[in-house]
């Protein structure tokens, strides 16, 4: 087939804006670590390096050794071994964490996707399923999560499922919103031109409803991907269990007066994990609507 | 006595024909009242009638995407319903209403990919489509990569996927400036001679009508109704020396009086406007 060469192809930004884009982000993290320092240089603990000494002359609690540590101090525990005489650096032994506790969560969001797009088919469906079962969706999301991850624990155990179902619980409700607002999004001529092809329902939410809720369906699968890992990380607490990194989290905060650079450690990595399975749910999302003009925005 | 083609089998049959719609609040609008029509087989008939007339409305109860209040709308010798079941008919709307997440030939193959129609034929029948349309060299590109032309020919193409008996069509070249409109004219005269299907369409602009019909329908508004029919006895094949001849500014004005004779009863400035406006857009153009 012969393309005619007036069109623009439908792609991704051009590869040097992303560079470009690379740039400006690696900039900022650059920006930040110096301000981070600068701050410490100005109301910090004193500065003692190599018989050199500083001494800053404000003094604010936040900004000493304890609360903030310095970048190189937190570096250098994660390069250094996790515990005394270990083989594994505290970094390979956080990046493992993360992938036990990315597992639970990417479950959790799987289903909750799942879950969310069910309801949201039927309640599209069904006024009377929408009317009499929202609200509880809704109310279902005023509970806190600190209070009901004890509650699971407790019905479905010290494992886990009873994390996966936390993390579960935090991503289903974005999706059933995002979806019943995108499953309705078809223009009504849409509808109709389905209807004049003797589409039954079931084909108009195949090959209508469901192709057009994609973009709100990313829009939320954006939101629960960090969403999952932090209902895994706060499940893991309750559910005890000891893989993860909500239990890491939890060892390193009780050591925080001995090494707070630990915590400061999880913490990064716990970020880490999330930036990551955001892109990850982005870069899904650039390739299923790929064509479609609003692919390439946010 | 128009085209040779035309057979007097009727293959649309509107018989007291009321649509009314019931408003909030309880009252209802007549929308359309005592519409009886025939449309014999091969015709290509035109709607026309100043906004709010119930054209879209009468075009959507032939495709059973709306129900009649009263009286019987018969299509394909079925009723309406039946026919809709049956993909008799081919709708194409003002918008163009292609998918943007399929490319042109995905949405030329969409009614196909719901009968689970054997996969080359299928092919086959979408690039015979596209040929038609003439625009098989822009298969794999998106909607919106086309022009409003090209995307309202994708929307015809895919109308005519299933080879309807019945092509109905709203106001299909209202968005397309007049150049281009006269193009895609002289298209849909050529993809109806080379189909022998019926059309049925509607506009708002007079030329338009005659140029395109063996018959124009008069419509005016509160409550709807058919006025007149005018027979447009312009010869077969139609082109440019047809819209310069002096028999077409004749069916031009012959039409243009229908409108006006129409809106005697039951005037509102808003009705008359249109008219007016449908007019200036077809005689300047
Ligand atoms: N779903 C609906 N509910 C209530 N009233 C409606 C509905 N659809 C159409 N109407 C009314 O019926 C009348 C006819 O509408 P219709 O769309 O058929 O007009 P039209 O002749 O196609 O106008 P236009 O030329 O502006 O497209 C209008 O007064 C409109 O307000
Ligand atoms: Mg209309």
């Amino acid at each position: 087939m012969r393309r005619s060469p007036e069109v623009i192809p439908a792609a991704g930004p051009p590869v040097r804006s992303r560079l470009g884009r690379a740039r400006i982000y690696l900039l900022f993290v650059v920006g930040l670590l110096v301000v981070w320092e600068a701050a410490k240089f100005i109301g910090g603990d004193p500065w003692r390096y190599f018989g050199w000494e500083w001494r800053p002359p404000l003094k604010f609690n936040v900004l000493n050794d304890q609360g903030l540590p310095h970048v190189w101090d937190i570096v250098g525990t994660m390069i250094g071994p996790y515990r005394r005489n270990a083989d594994q650096s505290l970094f390979v032994y956080l990046l493992l964490k993360a992938l036990y506790t990315w597992r639970e969560a990417a479950i959790g969001f799987v289903l909750g996707g799942a879950l969310g797009m069910a309801l949201a088919a039927a309640f599209v469906h069904s006024q009377l399923l929408e009317r009499a079962f929202v609200p509880y969706v809704v109310a279902s999301q005023t509970i806190p999560i600190v209070a009901l991850a004890p509650m699971i624990v407790f019905f479905f155990g010290n494992n886990v499922l009873s994390v996966v179902i936390i993390a579960t619980y935090l991503t289903f409700f974005p999706v059933t919103i995002a979806m019943i607002r995108g499953l309705r999004s078809p223009d009504p001529r849409a509808l109709e031109l389905m209807r004049s092809f003797a589409a039954s329902r079931r084909t108009i939410l195949w090959k209508l409803r469901l192709p057009a809720s994609l973009p709100y369906l990313f829009t939320a699968l954006k939101i629960t991907a960090t969403a999952s890992i932090v209902g895994a990380i706060i499940g893991e607490g309750p559910g005890a269990i000891q893989g993860g990194l909500g239990w890491s989290i939890i060892e390193f905060n009780q050591q925080y007066i001995t090494n707070p650079s630990k915590l400061w450690g999880a913490i990064f990595v716990a970020a880490l994990l999330g930036v990551s399975f955001y892109s990850l749910v982005r870069l899904v999302e650039l390739r299923v609507l790929r064509g479609r003009p609003e692919a390439s925005a946010g | 006595m128009t085209g040779e083609r035309v057979t007097d089998v009727p293959v649309v049959s509107l018989a007291g024909v009321d649509k009314d719609f019931a408003l909030p609040g309880g009252a209802t609008m007549t929308a359309l009242t005592g519409i009886d029509l025939d449309l014999r087989r091969g015709e290509f008939v035109s709607l026309i009638g100043p906004s709010g007339c119930g054209k879209s409305t009468l075009l959507r109860l032939i495709g059973d995407l709306t129900q009649p209040s009263a009286g019987v709308v018969t299509v394909n010798g079925k009723p309406a319903p039946q026919a809709r079941l049956d993909r008799d008919y081919g709708m194409v709307f003002q918008a163009p209403v292609l998918f943007d997440w399929r490319t042109v030939e995905e949405n030329v193959r969409l009614p196909l990919e719901l009968t689970g129609q054997e996969r080359t034929a299928r092919d086959a029948r979408v690039a015979e489509m596209l040929e038609l349309v003439e625009l098989p060299d822009f298969a794999r590109h998106y909607p919106y990569q086309l022009s409003g032309g090209m995307q309202q020919r994708v929307a015809i193409a895919r109308a005519l996927t299933f080879s309807p008996a019945i092509l109905l069509m709203d106001e299909p070249f209202g968005a397309l400036d007049e150049m281009t409109r006269e193009r895609m004219n002289s298209e849909v005269l050529r993809i109806w001679e080379q189909t022998g299907i019926t059309v049925v369409f509607v506009t708002h602009s007079i030329p338009e009508a005659v140029f395109l019909s063996s018959r124009v329908v008069v419509m005016s508004a509160r409550p709807g109704r058919i006025t007149r029919i005018v027979e447009v006895d312009l010869p077969r094949p139609r082109g440019v020396e047809t819209r310069e001849s002096r028999r077409y500014f004749e069916m031009v004005t012959q039409v243009r009086e229908a409108l006006r004779s129409g809106e005697g009863s039951g005037t509102s400035d808003d009705s008359l406007a249109s008219i007016e406006r449908a007019e200036a857009e077809g005689l300047t153009g």
